[in-house]
């Protein structure tokens, strides 16, 4: 069963990280490419991306033309996509022990930073009638 | 389908042969995408057979007859249809599958291809995704793999390249010597291009885009070889050994960044070294000098310095001054700034920086914030370097470079006063 | 260049869309469906998912010894990403008109949308000679 797990953020992409030591965020990124490597080597891992920053995205809908309307105007209280992980395991409880790993990764000081990551399961069909 | 990976010597061999056969099956036909086709399928049957049944005496001729047939095969079962075609189709017939000897066109041929796939009217993605296709002899799989798209979408991308140069009805043979110089410029910038994507990758266990870097050396080499007075074909290959030397130094263990600055230089590929700076010493005396020598000469600068203290800024702010003089491309402008910052100081480079707030091909982009915040740095302006590496962060589409970039601003922010230490991601 | 396209909506959004026709939805359906063939003859496409809906979501959290705490408590106003596409295109705005197309997808009655998709780039591994 596949998985994603989402990581989210109220904040635009630099300031979270604002503060922090050097060695704070060089140990943040190792234990996330750890992470993806063990999830790698384990067969679970499907994909993991990480996006630009908020302050980077773009609203677009079609004009009416069909050419492309572009804006960046977002509301204040939304919360962006920072990255993810795709995962395929057998059981959701899985699932939440890797979004689990995912949260615990390390912030200033080492402490873990306990990140709620979304979890949803991902559709292999269309969307059903009445959910 | 699954593959095994092939013998070394058969995979090498094929390599090499494929675009000569090619050449071979286009000028036959006339028909580059139905070429293109056939000799991937007799690739394919070569790589089954050849490992089970030895091989052939004459590879080449093997590969050539099963192409040649795959296309007759393919030009039958089309013309069956079609009453009035039925006479072409005898005709093929009578064609005895010759065992197709090298000729001297065989060299051309593989240039001819190489201009084909590299012609302006493609897209730079389709160009290097034919390019090595046709003339790498690379397997769409492994296109695909290097490229982190599924092999479907670059089966498609390739398939619609090859129709592209149809529709374009772009003939195989060489340029016009009206058109030559912009052709050959076209093909070095998909070799450079494609040197670029083998620049550095992220560790990880099935990245092996490093091979696109070896790929873009090899066929820049054929270039080379077929061009031997052409002086920035020279000057191309050189950059690429020239900069490839320095590979195993400019990624760290955990696949971080590591800048020229800090690279641990016993790491350097000293042979490739040697190589570059003696093609560039034989190319340079010849006088047609462009851009892409002296990219060249400013990173032999660089590759023959023992320490990075003992860099000769002097000589690369020169070779900048003169490049800027035939370029028109503002990354040159940009690295000129920190030539100049290292000789005449930082706000001297700061200056230059300045001047490139109003162009709009770079303004935006994440490499002014970088130089700037390393300037600042320099000149001691903390505060403003740490903005400007967070910006340049804010900016790249490299996660490598976005995690040096927030390590470089987190290294400089920690030596400020604290405002607001609480942080989240 | 990876851009993701992301729809998104909220709970609200979802009611809605599960009161639509039958017929609509299918339109719709097939709208995402034929969509995504363009993309792949295209040569552009590179990943699509739909999510599961909003009521199957959890927030999940590092907890103590490695016991994840979970739970599916999210603010009315929240917007879950119904479904994205990943596409590997040469420009910004290349992304931005696929993503126009995509605004166009069928909604009730049949009538072309304009809903808003939301554009970011993917990060990727690589990193430029910079010349």
């Amino acid at each position: 069963m596949k998985y994603i797990l989402m990581m989210n953020t109220m904040k635009a992409g630099c300031e979270g990280f604002s503060g922090w030591e050097k060695k704070d965020v060089q140990a943040h990124i190792a234990y996330m490419i750890g992470m993806a490597k063990d999830l790698g080597k384990s067969g679970e891992l499907v994909s993991a991306e990480g996006l630009t920053f908020p302050d980077q995205a773009k609203l677009v809908r079609a004009g009416k033309d069909g050419m492309p309307i572009t804006d960046g105007v977002f509301p204040e209280s939304k919360e962006f996509l920072a990255g993810y992980w795709v995962v395929d395991v057998a059981t959701p409880e899985r699932a939440y022990a890797i979004a689990a790993r995912g949260s615990a990764a390390p912030g200033p000081g080492g402490a873990p930073l306990n990140m709620p990551i979304e979890v949803r399961p991902l559709m292999s069909g269309p969307p059903p009638v009445n959910p | 389908m699954t593959t095994r990976p092939l013998e070394p010597a058969i995979e090498h061999l094929l390599r090499e042969l494929t675009p000569q056969v090619l050449g071979s099956v286009v000028r036959r036909f006339r028909d580059f995408a139905a070429a293109e086709d056939a000799v991937q399928e007799a690739s394919l049957a070569a790589a089954t057979q050849w490992p089970r049944d030895g091989l052939p005496e004459n590879p080449r001729a093997w590969l050539t007859q099963v192409a040649f047939r795959r296309v007759t095969d393919h030009i039958r079962s089309e013309s069956a249809r079609r009453r009035r075609e039925s006479e072409a189709a005898f005709e093929m017939e009578q064609v005895a599958p010759a065992a197709a000897a090298a000729s001297e066109s065989d060299e051309d041929d593989t240039l001819i291809l190489l201009f084909m796939c590299c012609h302006p009217a493609l897209t730079p993605a389709s160009a290097i995704a034919l390019t090595l296709r046709a003339v790498g002899g690379l397997t769409t799989a492994e296109i695909a793999h290097a490229f982190l798209v599924p092999e479907a979408t670059m089966a498609q991308r390739i398939s619609r390249a090859k129709q592209s140069i149809k529709d374009s009805d772009i003939p195989f043979q060489l340029p016009t010597s009206g058109e030559r110089s912009q052709r050959l410029r076209a093909v070095l910038h998909v070799l450079y291009l494609i040197f670029n994507e083998g620049y550095t990758s992220s560790a990880g266990p099935q990245l092996r885009r490093a091979d696109l870097s070896v790929e873009a050396v090899r066929l820049t080499r054929i270039v080379q070889q077929r061009q031997p007075n052409d002086t920035e074909v020279a000057g191309l290959l050189a950059l690429m050994l020239l900069t490839d030397a320095r590979r195993l130094a400019r990624t760290g263990e955990g696949g971080e960044l590591i800048p020229l600055a800090q690279q641990d230089r016993t790491l350097w590929d000293r042979q490739q070294i040697a190589e570059g700076v003696a093609l560039l010493s034989a190319t340079l005396p010849k006088g047609a000098v462009g851009p892409y020598q002296l990219q060249a000469a400013i990173a032999a600068v660089h590759d023959e310095a023992a320490t990075a203290e003992a860099t000769d800024w002097p000589q690369i702010l020169a070779l900048y001054n003169l490049l800027k003089g035939m370029s028109d491309n503002p990354m040159v402008a940009l690295n000129r700034a920190i030539a100049e910052a290292m000789v005449h100081g930082a706000t001297k480079g700061l200056e230059l920086l300045d001047a490139l707030k109003d162009d709009p091909r770079i303004a935006e982009h994440h490499r002014v914030d970088a130089v700037r915040a390393h300037l600042l740095e320099l000149a001691g302006d903390e505060n403003g370097a740490v903005k400007h590496y967070q910006a340049a962060a804010g900016k790249t589409g490299s996660l490598p470079e976005r995690n040096y970039l927030l390590a470089q601003a987190a290294r400089l922010s920690s030596k400020l006063p604290a405002t607001n230490r609480k942080g989240s991601v | 260049m990876k851009y993701i396209l992301m729809m998104n909506g909220t709970k609200a959004h979802f009611a809605e869309y599960a009161k639509w026709s039958k017929q609509d939805i299918e339109a719709n359906v097939a709208f995402m469906r034929g969509f995504s063939k363009q993309l792949k003859d295209e040569g552009v496409f590179v990943a699509t998912e739909g999510l599961g809906w909003p009521d199957q979501a959890k927030l999940v959290r590092a907890g103590k010894d490695n016991v994840p705490i979970t739970d599916g408590v999210f603010p009315e106003s929240k917007e879950f990403l119904a479904g994205y596409w990943i596409v590997d295109v040469e420009s910004p705005e290349q992304a931005y008109q696929i993503a126009a197309r995509a605004s166009g997808a069928p909604g009730p009655g049949g009538v072309r949308g304009n809903m808003p998709i939301e554009v970011r780039q993917v990060l990727s591994g690589h990193s430029d000679l910079g010349l």
